[in-house]
């Protein structure tokens, strides 16, 4: 067994009997993506230097006897969404190549001073915009369960790495499903936390309302740990929620038996995987037996949330992104004549078909005559999105459904279809336009090795709960003991 | 609902962003198709619905009203692509 297999729980307690050191833990992660990283491309960038500092560091704090956390020393990768002082940070696009942050982002922050070695800047779709990682300007990523196929997006390089154990854990953010799709694509546990549960404060903006970081693991009780060093209110964020934190790990292990799981129908349609339907079946199964009480409920606008989703979320990346004009950071086009054609020409040469694309859709739905018609009535519907989850907590604690309605794709099988790419996110962007949390966990293995994600939607800042029925799962299934078949 | 080119042209114009002829083609079909697959929305009835800008926030969180330190004009230019002295240069806009 290598060391890069542990969990981070695992490792952390190697770290406190001090049997193993964070720089040990560290180098064990540079060897592995050495090993296996030019065949995952899971990483932008690795900052070696940096994270060997920190481990260091982290290490006389535990000789000392004065551990900063629980998770002192244990490498972390960052999706390169998070601004992070003096490392390169470029979301995946070529408009931000060479742009190195002056200050980092609250979570960043958090894990920095929590003793968390970071070793670099995980690959993702351009700006978040994406469900397969090949819209990033650089490369794709590929899934360590079969190299062919994408490991999801736009999350997909945090996923990669934690699956490919280049890592122990990561970070990733989820606007309409980017962390939560690929943990299920990729045999890893994902959470995406309450609207405001985690500061947004420096991580590069795509749609505001809606995005959110969260952790990444290969356990749920990694994924909780990891939840507890970066929920905290911000004030450096005006949306940040002023609600603390319980102790995620405290009630882990108490079981689903008398919880009410509610099964949305409209979760179950045709053009589902049948394999992904199977495995989603056996597993709402095996929580009855587990003592939970399935409830079939009714999420009636379900079939609303995509056209919303990608109403909404391209109207506010146009107005975030209308900061990338070649002024004060990123490239510039050198040979613009005059101020207007320096802001199109550098936009056009900086952002990817993917990112245009949203751009255009989303300037469309704002602009004079055609507001009320689409952003407005997005709005409105998105609150009877809202109101139908409301309703159906009444009678339940959390619903389950699958993470995504088929397993990892090929790469290249979707990219020139555009609505096909978005229909994958279509059990996963309803949590996004409600605010609620979301997490995936394994819960099964198609024929050929692919992995296959249950989604627990719950209550605001329920995570604890969502993490528990995880847990509960997980417990007796430890299908994330199966490693990628990857030969190091 | 089609998009034609002269209004993909406007967006564009409205978006900064300069196209290329193929992706004036390419944008005004692929967005044609993104709206007609969200014109379903218009068969909801919304008339009495209000609006959800954002999902979780009953009023926005204000902090004191105290003076902080900034970041510093040189961590501010760093990342500049062109500057002067403390300011970031532009081409000249007045002829």
């Amino acid at each position: 067994m290598q060391l890069t297999d542990l969990t981070m729980l695992e490792l952390a307690a190697k770290l406190a009997g001090r049997t193993v050191s964070s720089e040990e833990a560290t180098r064990a992660c540079l060897e592995r993506i050495r090993q296996v990283d030019p065949k995952v491309r899971a990483f932008l960038r690795v900052d070696e230097e940096g994270a060997l500092a920190a481990a260091r560091a982290s290490d006389a704090r535990r000789k000392a006897g004065s551990p900063a956390s629980a998770l002192d020393g244990v490498p972390l990768g960052l999706k390169d969404i998070f601004l992070t002082e003096g490392v390169e940070t470029t979301a995946g696009s070529r408009i931000l190549e060479g742009f190195v942050p002056p200050y980092d982002a609250t979570v960043v922050r958090l894990l920095k001073e929590a003793g968390l070695p970071l070793v670099g800047k995980l690959n993702m779709d351009e700006f978040a915009m994406g469900s397969s990682n090949e819209s990033s300007a650089y490369f794709p990523s590929h899934n360590p369960y079969d190299l062919s196929r994408t490991p999801g997006g736009s999350s997909g390089g945090s996923a990669a790495a934690v699956a490919a154990r280049e890592v122990f854990g990561a970070l990733g953010t989820d606007t309409g499903g980017s962390i939560r799709q690929p943990a299920a694509f990729t045999n890893t546990v994902g959470l995406k936390p309450t609207y405001g549960r985690v500061s947004r404060y420096g991580v590069i903006a795509y749609a505001s309302s809606l995005d959110q970081p969260g952790p990444m693991a290969r356990t749920v009780a990694d994924t909780a740990a990891l939840l507890q060093l970066i929920a905290r209110h911000d004030a450096q964020d005006a949306t940040s929620a002023a609600v603390e934190a319980p102790d995620y790990s405290a009630d882990l292990e108490g079981g689903v038996r008398g919880l009410k799981l509610g099964v949305p129908r409209e979760y179950f349609t045709e053009g589902m995987d049948p394999e992904v339907e199977a495995s989603i079946r056996e597993t709402l199964r095996e929580y009855e037996r587990l003592g939970a009480t399935l409830v079939d409920v009714s999420l009636p606008h379900t079939k609303y949330a995509l056209a919303t989703y990608y109403l909404l979320a391209p109207a506010e990346a146009s107005s975030n992104l209308a900061r990338y004009d070649g002024i004060r950071y990123g490239q510039r086009a050198k040979d613009a004549r005059g101020l207007k054609e320096l802001y199109a020409l550098t936009r056009e040469r900086g952002f990817g078909p993917e990112v245009k694309r949203r751009i255009m859709l989303g300037t469309y739905a704002l602009s004079a005559g055609y507001y009320d018609a689409y952003y407005l009535r997005a709005q409105k519907v998105r609150t009877l999105i809202r109101e139908d989850f409301t309703k159906a907590f009444q009678q339940v604690d959390a619903v389950l459904s699958p993470t995504s309605p088929v397993p990892a794709f090929k790469l290249g099988e979707k990219v020139d279809d555009p609505l096909s790419m978005y229909l994958m996110d279509v059990f996963t962007l309803p949590c996004n336009l409600a605010g609620l949390p979301g997490l995936s966990v394994p819960c099964g293995f198609t024929k050929a090795g692919l992995p296959v994600g249950l989604q627990v939607l719950g209550r605001p800042f329920d995570e604890a709960r969502l993490l528990r029925i995880a847990r509960a799962f997980e417990r007796e299934h430890d299908f994330f003991l199966r490693p990628a078949p990857l030969q190091g | 609902m089609a998009l034609t080119l002269e209004q993909v042209r406007h967006v564009a114009t409205l978006a900064r962003l300069a196209l290329t002829p193929e992706e004036e083609q390419r944008f005004s079909t692929q967005l044609s198709a993104v709206l007609d697959a969200v014109a379903q929305l218009q068969s909801l009835d919304v008339e009495a619905v209000e609006p959800t800008s954002h999902a979780t926030l009953a009023a926005s969180l204000l902090r004191e009203d105290v003076m902080r330190p900034s970041l510093p004009s040189e961590k501010s230019l760093a990342n500049a692509p062109a500057k002067s002295g403390t300011s970031f240069a532009v081409p000249k806009i007045i002829e």
